[in-house]
């Protein structure tokens, strides 16, 4: 075989690999450390690009056992800025984009579920529009689903469309109304 | 309870402005990655021509929009009447994003098959049969995912 045929078998094999790949984990909700729950960025339009960076790369987890708690939580500050607000329960915060088709795809999924689940509210926020929030949250690809417990702290998140199986899921892993949530991660 | 932070078109009847049916961007990435495979097993006068024609599809579904190249052309005009209308439409910029990144390895690819290094020049067309055959087989767009990640870091370095 030549050079070409070679390099040619080996994309397809690669192509079949990241597909496979990427079905495989689409959706799935991986929990995430307390990075939400560190990310109050505090009330206001106007967060300091240094905070929102430092939350992005995550911190160390000694460093946000005990958020102050006059902060107000990250999750109800994106859903404030788009107008709505948390769920009692939980809050299903998607992250779309205008072109993305598996983004309709998970609308329709979660607001079956916000739906069906009371105290759940789906709120959607345009990644492009709100690129603070994006960069906040640590948002790479769009969908992203984070599923936020009653304070708006982050439970857990998933890329990629989920199923109405995976969201309930996840749902049933977020605290009943604990104010110390963050602690436990 | 349901909230929709950004009300777009509903799915279905409206086409919203400058739409475009997403089957269409799908069906030129299968018949992009022909093309590649192509260049790829062709033998050396033949795969230049065929790069550089590929190119200047890139090319024009870049500068011209999505819909200006022969890909899209074959779609509406053969495909397109034989279908049904899409259930959704589809925001036309990303994959025409996703086209100049082609472009961008087509002519890497170019280049590099002009100047002598075959090798090189292949393997900056297998990366691009590899997004090409990800958005036909899988209905990934690697490009356009590239999209949020550029938009993300130019808007920081315009904050800071």
């Amino acid at each position: 075989m030549t050079t070409g045929a070679w390099i040619a078998v080996a994309a397809v094999v690669l192509t079949v690999g990241l597909g496979l790949w990427r079905n495989a984990t689409d959706g799935r909700f991986r929990p995430r450390r307390a990075v939400g729950a560190a990310a109050a960025p505090g009330a206001g339009d106007s967060p300091a690009p240094a905070h929102l960076r430092e939350v992005e790369h995550g911190k160390d987890p000694d460093d946000v056992a005990a958020p102050p708690p006059a902060d107000v939580p990250p999750g109800a500050d994106v859903a404030a800025v788009v107008g709505q607000q948390l769920g009692e329960r939980a809050t299903l915060l998607q992250f779309s984009s205008a072109f993305c088709a598996p983004c309709r795809a998970t609308r329709r999924v979660l607001e079956d579920v916000s739906r069906l689940v009371p105290g759940v509210t789906h709120v959607e926020v345009d990644a492009e529009q709100h690129l603070d929030a994006t960069r906040a949250f640590g948002i790479l690809r769009t969908p992203t689903t984070l599923v936020l417990d009653g304070s708006g702290a982050e439970v857990t998140r998933a890329t990629g469309a989920p199923t109405r199986d995976q969201v309930l899921t996840a749902l049933a892993r977020v605290p009943s109304q604990d104010p110390d949530a963050s602690t436990t991660s | 309870m349901t909230t929709t932070a950004t009300p777009r078109s509903a799915a279905g009847a409206s086409r919203p402005d400058g739409g475009i049916d997403p089957r269409g961007p799908q069906l030129a990435a299968a018949l992009t990655s022909v093309v590649l495979l192509a260049v790829l097993l062709l033998p050396s006068p033949y795969d230049v021509v065929l790069l550089a024609a590929q190119a200047g599809a890139f090319a024009s579904g870049a500068v011209r929009g999505v819909q200006a190249t022969p890909q899209a052309w074959l779609f509406r005009t053969l495909v397109r009447p034989r279908l049904a209308p899409p259930s959704e439409w589809e925001a036309p910029e990303p994959p025409r994003f996703a086209q100049a990144v082609g472009l961008g390895f087509a002519l890497v690819g170019l280049l590099a098959l002009l100047a002598g290094a075959t090798v090189v020049g292949q393997v900056a067309v297998g990366l691009a049969l590899v997004a090409a055959l990800l958005n036909a087989a899988f209905g990934l767009c690697l490009g356009c995912e590239a999209y949020l990640l550029i938009r993300r870091a130019t808007a920081r370095r315009i904050a800071s």
